[in-house]
C-alpha cells in the first residue's frame, strides 16, 4: 500500500474535564475524499484543529506525506501543502474577493523581501482570477468579501483553501448554512477539483446527502471516539452509527 | 469607472501637494511653524496608522518613539554629525526597539496591549528624565543645529518647512509602497482575522512584529524632524499625553485610510488655532467636537466622506440573492 498522505495516530485532547478527542487514529490515502461525521460536540472540529496546529493535543502524532508535523505552526503546515477552512465563516470582510484569494497564495511565492519590493499582487492576479472563475464568482471579483451573501462568502472561504495548490484540504462544514442551489454548486466544484488535480479532501459535514454522495469513505466520530469506518453504503447500514448518530436526534 | 476614480485621486493628490507648497507663502513664522509641525505629526500618525489602522495592533507609545528619534538625532547632531547621517540611526534604533515592543503583542491583545505600550511610554519618559548624563534630564537638550544641504539652508522657517515637506512626501511614498505590497495585504489580514491568515501561510508573528517596527520607525522619523524644528527637546514633550494625541489624530482622520493621518493631524493641530477667535471657549468646542466624532463617526473623517459619497452617488451593487444561482449557468 502507498504511503498515506495524512496519518493521524492516537490523538487525545481535553478541555478541562471534557475529553473532546479520545485516542483517534486514521489514515488518508492520496486522492481520497474522506468524510468525517458525528453528532454535534463529538470532537470533529477539535480533531481538525489538533491536526492543523491550531490546538496542541496532549498525546498523539500527525504525519503529512510521511513527515512528522506535530508542533508545527498552522502557517508552516499550510506551506507544506495543507489547506483548510474553519467551521465559522472566515473571510477578510474589508478586502475584495480578489484580495482575499491573492492573500491565500502570496506567502507561497518568493521571499519576504520580494513581497515588499515586488509587484503588489505578488504576480498572482491571473491565478486568482482562474480560481475565482472556477468557483463562478467572476462577477464578484472586486466586491468586498464582507458585503457578499453568506453562501457566497462560504464559497470564497473554500476557494481560499485551494489558492496555494495544496495536496490536502480539510474542510469543516463547508455546506453549513448554505442554500440548496449553492450546495449542489459547491459539491460539483469539489468533485471537479478532485478529479482535475487529484487533491485529497477530508470533509466534516452534517448534511448526510452531501457527505454520502461526495465521499469515497466515511469515518464516524461519537463522543471523541471513532465508532465506525467504511464506504457510504456500509456507514448507512451500520447499526452503531444509526444508534449513535441518527438515533441521537441529529 | 475605476479608471476615473484613480484619475480623480491623482488630481486630488496634485492639488493637495500644490496647496501644501503655497500654504506658507506670505505667512508669518508662527503659521509656518504650525504647518511644519502638522507635517511632522502626520508622519508620526502615519506610522501609528500602519500599526493600528492597517495591522490592528493598539499602541500608546508612539510619542516614545518620537523621543528616541529626537534624542538620537539631537545627541548626534550636537556631536557634529550631519542630520542626514544621524536621522537613519534614530530610525534603525526605533525599528529595533519597536520590534521588541511587538513581542508582548504576540501574547496580549486589546486593552492589555494598550497598557503594556502605555507602560513602555512611561518607561522611556523616566529614562529620559533620570539619565541626566546623557539626556540632560528635565532640562533637556538645546541648540541642535538645523541641517544645511549645500546652498539650501534650513535655518529660515520657510526653508525648514520645505525640507520637512520633502521628507513627508518621501515617507508617504514609502508608506504607499508598503500598504500596497503583499505586506500591506498581510497587515490587513492580521487585523481582520489573524487565525485565518495564519492558516493561509501568513507568519502572523513576524507580521505583527513588523507592524510595530515599521510604525515605530515612522515615529522615529517624526522625532528626527522635531529636533531641528524646535531646537529644544525635553522629556515632557514625549509623555503619554502626546501618544494619546497621536492616537487621536489616527482615529479622527480615519484609522486604516491612507490619508487619514494627514487629515487627523491637521484637525488636532490646526483646529485649536482656527478656534482661537472664540477666546476661552475653544478648548470646550474642540473637546466636544472630538467626542461627537468618536461616538458618531468611529471610522473618522475619511470614513464619513466615504459614507456621504455612497449616499449621494451610490455605486451599483449586485444583489447577492439574485446571483446565488450562478451554479446553473
Ligand atoms: N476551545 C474550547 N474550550 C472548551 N471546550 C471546547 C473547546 N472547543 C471544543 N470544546 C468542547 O469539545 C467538544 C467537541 O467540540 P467540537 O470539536 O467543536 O465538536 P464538533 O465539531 O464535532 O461539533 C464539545 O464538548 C465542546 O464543547
Ligand atoms: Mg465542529
Amino acid at each position: 500500500m502507498n504511503m498515506p498522505i495524512l496519518s493521524v495516530r492516537n490523538i487525545e485532547k481535553s478541555f478541562g474535564g471534557i475529553r473532546a478527542v479520545r485516542d483517534v487514529s486514521f489514515d488518508v490515502q492520496k486522492g481520497e475524499i474522506l468524510g468525517l461525521i458525528g453528532p454535534n460536540g463529538s470532537g470533529k472540529s477539535t480533531l481538525f484543529n489538533c491536526i492543523l496546529g491550531q490546538l496542541k493535543p496532549e498525546k498523539g502524532e500527525v504525519e503529512v506525506q510521511g513527515r512528522k508535523v506535530s508542533g508545527l505552526r498552522a502557517s508552516q503546515l499550510n506551506k507544506l501543502g495543507v489547506g483548510r477552512t474553519f467551521q465559522q465563516l472566515s473571510v477578510f470582510p474589508k478586502m475584495s474577493v480578489l484580495d482575499n484569494i491573492i492573500l491565500a497564495g502570496q506567502e507561497h511565492h518568493g521571499s519576504m523581501l520580494s513581497r515588499l519590493f515586488g509587484p503588489s499582487d505578488a504576480g498572482l492576479t491571473e491565478a486568482a482570477e482562474r480560481l475565482i472563475s472556477f468557483f463562478r464568482l467572476d462577477h464578484l471579483r472586486d466586491t468586498l468579501a464582507g458585503s457578499l451573501s453568506y453562501g457566497q462568502q462560504k464559497l470564497v472561504d473554500a476557494a481560499m483553501a485551494f489558492m496555494a495548490g495544496p495536496s490536502l484540504v480539510l474542510l469543516d462544514e463547508p455546506a453549513g448554512g448554505v442554500n440548496l442551489t449553492m450546495l449542489a454548486h459547491l459539491k460539483e466544484r469539489l468533485v471537479a477539483y478532485n478529479a482535475e488535480h487529484g487533491t485529497t479532501f477530508v470533509v466534516i459535514e452534517h448534511n448526510m446527502e452531501f457527505v454520502m454522495s461526495l465521499c469515497t469513505r466515511v469515518i464516524v466520530l461519537a463522543e471523541g471516539e471513532v465508532i465506525a469506518e467504511g464506504t457510504p453504503a456500509e456507514i448507512r447500514a451500520n447499526p452503531k452509527v444509526i444508534d449513535a448518530y441518527l438515533g441521537g436526534g441529529a | 469607472m475605476t479608471l476615473n476614480r484613480s484619475l480623480l485621486t491623482k488630481i486630488a493628490i496634485a492639488v493637495l501637494l500644490l496647496a501644501a507648497i503655497v500654504a506658507p507663502i506670505g505667512q508669518g513664522n508662527y503659521i509656518t511653524y504650525v504647518l511644519t509641525s502638522w507635517l511632522v505629526f502626520s508622519i508620526a500618525a502615519m506610522g501609528l496608522n500602519l500599526t493600528l489602522g492597517y495591522a490592528g495592533q493598539i499602541s500608546l507609545a508612539q510619542a516614545s518613539f518620537m523621543a528616541i528619534g529626537a534624542y538620537t538625532t539631537a545627541l548626534l547632531t550636537l556631536a557634529g554629525w550631519h542630520w542626514v547621517l544621524a536621522m537613519p540611526l534614530g530610525l534603525i534604533l526605533c525599528f529595533g526597539v519597536g520590534l521588541l515592543l511587538g513581542y508582548p503583542a504576540l501574547r496580549v491583545k486589546g486593552h492589555l496591549l494598550a497598557f503594556v505600550t502605555l507602560a513602555f511610554n512611561t518607561l522611556v519618559f523616566l529614562v529620559l528624565r533620570n539619565e541626566e548624563w546623557l539626556t540632560g534630564g528635565t532640562f533637556g537638550l538645546v541648540g541642535m543645529p538645523r541641517p544645511d544641504f549645500f546652498i539650501f539652508k534650513t535655518m529660515k522657517q520657510l526653508h525648514f518647512y520645505y525640507f520637512t515637506l520633502g521628507i513627508t512626501v518621501f515617507a508617504s511614498l514609502a508608506m504607499w509602497g508598503i500598504v500596497r505590497s503583499p505586506w500591506g495585504r498581510a497587515f490587513k489580514a492580521l487585523r481582520e482575522n489573524p487565525v485565518r491568515a495564519e492558516s493561509l501561510g501568513v507568519d502572523t508573528r513576524r507580521i505583527t512584529l513588523l507592524a510595530f517596527a515599521i510604525g515605530s520607525a515612522y515615529g522615529g522619523l517624526a522625532g528626527a524632524l522635531i529636533t531641528p524644528l524646535v531646537q529644544f527637546i525635553e522629556p515632557g514633550s514625549f509623555g503619554l499625553a502626546h501618544s494619546l494625541r497621536i492616537l487621536l489624530m489616527v482615529v479622527v482622520g480615519g484609522s486604516g485610510f491612507f490619508f487619514g493621518p494627514f487629515l487627523g493631524a491637521g484637525v488636532v493641530i490646526l483646529l485649536p488655532e482656527v478656534l482661537r477667535f472664540t477666546e476661552g471657549y475653544y478648548l470646550i468646542i474642540y473637546s466636544a467636537l472630538v467626542i461627537v466624532m468618536l461616538v458618531f463617526v468611529p471610522s473618522g473623517l475619511i470614513g464619513l466622506g466615504g459614507r456621504l459619497r455612497e449616499k449621494l452617488w451610490p455605486r451599483q451593487q449586485v444583489r447577492g440573492d439574485l446571483v446565488e444561482g450562478a451554479a446553473q449557468k
